[in-house]
């Protein structure tokens, strides 16, 4: 490259510009021109199409047609390019995995770019022990690398990957947690990963992986992506997310659990395929801390109570049998039976399944340690579920046992009956409704107006109905339908009835009271304590005190995205990964058994060839795309 | 500006409902409440458990069994099934003034009303005087529903096993029996005599059961229940519909009748008592249990013992746990840590 002007060279002045801008971290460019003879450049044209057409060592024949004519530029200046992080990056990892969410970056930068993104975005710290760094160029090479990691993480770790590998459990192995000292990262490029990724291997390298707190896979095609996705998916008991922005994180978000897209510059591909979609990263943290939790404390406290009161409802006929010589004889109206579920309990159960929250939002950023219960699913299990039922149990043999000793034998303060089946039945049944109501109220901890309008008016419209239902009027239209006439008024004015009614629901509510009190004495959970606190303060929370984090202001490392290493298009073209069967070629001595169209990690991007080595054939079918044609200039002054 | 509706064309709703901001109560389980709590409800339940066993002991109930199982009773001879119009007498002592008004029920036990089965058979509509039903009883009175090709009025289990036995009181004072006055009025619900039974609109009632035929276990037919009284007859008698309304329980006691009238208004003085038993309900054939039962009431109905002490016990079982509880949180109170 020449300078354009002889007498006022420009690349003394370029030189340190461009290294100031690369210690800012922007991506440099450097601008050049060279005129050509018309000519000349229908000549090299022509040469270039038969180089281009050539059946035998294409790349190396148009390799050297870019040599001829890329010589002799004149430099024109140099630009630089800012592709920074979006907001809130780093605080939203930093937070996440507070929340014991393991954080994989799968990327398709280059190895540098990936590290300099992690540790601008708090994934890589400079307290964590070690970086491990796997980058082989064979499968033993890789094995080795990733056992050393493993070693040195856990020296006396077992060398088969399930411990218990002679159980005859049939079913997908399932690979556990294993705790480890310190805190360390793994940084794995795309072609090592091509071998991890095999099927001998694929349980070592997640082993290795999980074991570390961040794990950086750079490189990665996008195929590779959705495999190492599938892999956690297949041996470890996990949810897994996929986030990504572009179109090449398209398969990663339809192979994990949930997937999420980012809406915003790259376009809408990656929207379109998710799950759920937003234009901000961070808004991830509110996704899962805020809106997932919620959602969970939300459908377990509903699953939980539906049961209940729906058990409790059935066994009570379950202790009438032994009563009415098991003839299935209903303890309860048939309009209630019908009614109960339909109007009588259905608002309140929505309300409490819409509205309920434990913490506000502000809260439970605070403190992600929250979200936990969810990971180890304790709400509902078959343990809640177990202790549900027998809390059904329990609340069944007090509705039926109160009011059959109340009633046994008594009679109205007139003297007439009260024993009679019918008004037995309303008062199970007042009984009853008493008391999942306030079970409900023991279960909701955030009562909105609305809230409190479902479970009142609930109770208001069972009156309602029926009085209405037992009244003069109803009977008259239809005698058959409405036999209970006059139950309501000659039952429910007698005192011992609605002692009754007191007794049983709070017979039925106290010990659950009692429970719950003693434990949250005894054994805190994390949500009695933020509660807790939360009362305490009774106001908003204090600012999140802004810890002096420990950051380094190196220069070299920077928080965007830039490299001058070569690019992946190898990979890519090679379509190694695609395992297509290809056309046998000469193998490199690296792979066996593979038929690969001799893919070598060492290979470059189509017309590239700085030193000249024999070039790789492109893959059939495969377009050459724009990144293929991008060729970096190693010149030792930039 | 085009720009800024274009910002905000998709942006969500920003009210304190679809952002989940409402304004809440958040109660917690605070020992503050708890504590407390239980002890108010516990002396609550305390007090009125008192209020209601102090009342029921003072509640006086004198049950005579007369099924007759045993030889030495006196209405053995009219166990045996095959003896027919047989009447009995059971004698039985007052200590003290049985204070008025008082209640006189015949009780059942061992006897399944509730039984589902039981409990459909009948027919609504022809208890409230539908005369297209008498023609045509509803299905669910099977098998008391046709005798041969004529219908059974009133059809059904439930009114076909009508009790039937009958009652007479006397005092014995010095020697002599004197009879005490039963009043069989007002016995039944009121929604039940106005409302749920009508008698069909035809008089002479007799004439409404043409075509129709007694229930097969009733000596005499629905419109004879009460010759003297029109008010008593048919489907509004006052014994049937106290019968209708099935027991929830297989132990149960109907009223008969009440003491209100004459010397015994104030209750019945201490001495001999003769009953007089027209013995016709069988119930040794499923080994029920036939009595009379006298008893006085109050505003807590019959007597009955278990709603007193239950809530009794729960008082106390309160007051203690909420010492436990104090105790448990005197000492645990958890750290306040994060």
């Amino acid at each position: 490259m020449k300078d354009v002007d002889g007498n006022h060279p420009i690349r003394p002045r370029a030189t340190p510009v461009l290294q100031e801008f690369a210690g800012e971290g922007l991506r440099t460019l450097a601008l050049a021109y060279k005129d050509l003879d018309e000519d000349y450049f229908h000549q090299w044209k022509r040469r270039h199409h038969e180089a281009s057409t050539a059946l035998e060592d294409r790349e190396g024949r148009l390799d050297q047609l870019y040599e001829e004519v890329e010589k002799d530029l004149l430099l024109l200046g140099a630009t630089a390019i800012e592709d920074k992080l979006q907001d809130g990056v780093p605080q939203t990892i930093e937070q996440l995995s507070k929340a014991d969410i393991k954080i994989w970056v799968l990327t398709g930068d280059k190895q540098e770019t990936a590290e300099n993104i992690g540790y601008s975005c708090n994934l890589l710290q400079e307290e964590m022990n070690e970086i491990f760094t796997v980058s082989g160029n064979s499968p033993d090479a890789v094995r080795e690398e990733l056992r050393n990691a493993r070693n040195a993480m856990k020296p006396d770790a077992v060398d088969s990957v399930f411990p218990s590998e002679r159980s005859l459990v049939k079913g997908p192995k399932v690979l556990m947690d294993e705790e480890v000292n310190g805190e360390h990262g793994l940084v794995i490029n795309g072609h090592s990963l091509a071998y991890a990724l095999e099927h001998g291997m694929e349980l070592e390298f997640l082993r290795t992986a999980c074991m570390c707190k961040a794990v950086i896979c750079c490189r990665v095609t996008p195929l590779q992506k959705a495999q190492v996705v599938e892999l956690v998916k297949k041996y470890k008991r996990a949810v897994t997310l996929a986030i990504g922005d572009g179109a090449n994180d398209v398969s990663m978000i339809k192979a994990a659990h949930i997937g999420v897209g980012i809406s915003g510059q790259e376009g809408m591909q990656a929207v379109l395929s998710s799950d759920y979609s937003f234009a901000q990263f961070r808004f991830l943290q509110r996704l899962l801390l805020v809106h997932g939790r919620w959602s969970y404390l939300r459908m377990c406290k509903f699953l939980r109570y539906f049961f209940y009161k729906n058990f409790t409802f059935t066994f009570v006929h379950f202790w009438y049998g032994f009563f009415c010589g098991f003839s299935a004889q209903t303890v309860y109206d048939e309009w209630f039976i019908t009614l109960y579920n339909l109007m009588y309990t259905a608002l309140p159960v929505l309300g409490m399944g819409l509205f309920d929250q434990d913490v506000n939002d502000a809260w439970s950023f605070q403190h992600p340690r929250l979200y936990v219960p969810g990971q180890l699913n304790l709400y509902f299990s078959k343990r809640a579920f177990f202790k549900c039922a027998l809390h059904s149990c329990y609340s069944s043999l007090v509705l039926f046992f109160i009011p059959y000793a109340a009633v046994q034998d008594t009679v109205r303060d007139d003297g007439r009956d009260v024993a009679d089946y019918q008004s037995f039945a309303l008062l199970t049944q007042t009984c009853l409704l008493f008391a999942v109501c306030i079970q409900l109220g023991l279960e909701m901890s955030y009562w909105t107006a609305v809230n409190t309008i479902f479970v009142l008016g609930s109770l208001t419209v069972y009156f309602a109905v029926t009085f209405t239902m037992y009244s003069n009027g109803m009977f008259l239209v239809l005698p058959s339908a409405f036999p209970f006439i006059g139950t309501g008024r000659n039952s429910l004015n007698q005192p011992n009835i609605w002692l009754t009614i007191l007794l049983t629901s709070t017979l039925c509510v106290l010990p659950v009271v009692t429970y719950r009190f003693l434990l949250i004495q005894l054994c805190p959970t994390i949500n009695d304590k933020v509660m807790f606190k939360v009362r305490q303060t009774k106001a908003s929370p204090p600012p999140p005190t802004r810890r002096a984090r420990i950051r380094r202001t190196s220069s070299r490392r920077s928080g965007y995205a830039f490299s001058h290493a070569q690019g992946y298009g190898d990979l890519v073209t090679s379509g190694w990964f695609l395992r297509r069967p290809a056309a046998p070629r000469p193998l490199g001595p690296a792979h066996a058994g593979r038929a690969t169209t001799g893919f070598s990690p060492m290979g470059r991007s189509a017309g590239y060839s700085p030193t000249g080595r024999p070039q790789n054939a492109k893959a059939p079918g495969v377009e050459v795309t724009s990144l293929q044609m991008y060729r970096t200039i190693s010149d030792a002054a930039l | 500006m085009v720009k800024q509706e274009k910002e905000f064309v998709n942006r969500p709703d920003n009210t304190a409902f679809t952002q989940q901001r409402l304004p809440a109560w958040q109660p917690m389980l605070s020992a503050g409440i708890i504590i407390p709590g239980f002890v108010l409800i516990g002396l609550a339940f305390i007090g009125i458990g008192v209020a209601l066993f102090v009342t029921s002991q003072s509640i006086q109930v004198l049950e005579v069994d007369y099924t007759g199982v045993e030889q030495s009773s006196p209405c053995f001879k009219c166990s045996d099934p095959d003896v027919k119009n047989c009447v009995c007498k059971m004698e039985f002592n007052i200590d003290s003034l049985f204070k008025g008004p008082v209640f006189f029920y015949y009780g059942l036990s061992n006897y399944f009303q509730n039984y589902r089965g039981y409990g459909v058979s009948k027919d609504p509509n022809q208890l409230s005087g539908d005369l297209d039903s008498f023609k045509v009883p509803s299905d669910s009175c099977a098998p008391y529903e046709y005798v041969g090709k004529t219908p059974i009025v009133p059809c059904g289990s439930v009114a076909n096993s009508m009790f039937n036995d009958s009652f007479k009181l006397y005092q014995i004072v010095s020697g002599a029996k004197i009879q005490v006055t039963l009043d069989g009025k007002g016995i039944a619900w009121w929604t039940d005599y106005n409302v749920k039974y009508r008698n069909p609109s035809v008089t002479p009632l007799k004439n409404a059961f043409n075509g129709t035929v007694k229930p097969t276990f009733w000596s005499k037919p629905a419109y004879e229940l009460d010759p003297t009284d029109p008010a008593n007859n048919g489907f509004i008698n006052q014994d049937f519909l106290v019968w209708m309304r099935r027991a929830a329980l297989p132990n149960f006691r109907k009223l008969y009748r009440r003491i209100t009238e004459g010397d015994y208004a104030k209750g019945l003085p201490a001495g001999n008592y003769s009953l007089e038993i027209a013995y016709n309900y069988p119930v040794l054939s499923f080994d029920g249990r036939k009595k009379v039962v006298l008893s006085n009431v109050s505003w807590m109905g019959g007597k009955n013992e278990f709603l007193g002490i239950a809530y009794l016990v729960i008082g106390s079982m309160c007051v203690v746990m909420s010492i436990v509880m104090l105790i448990v949180y005197a000492k645990f109170k958890f750290p306040e840590e994060e």
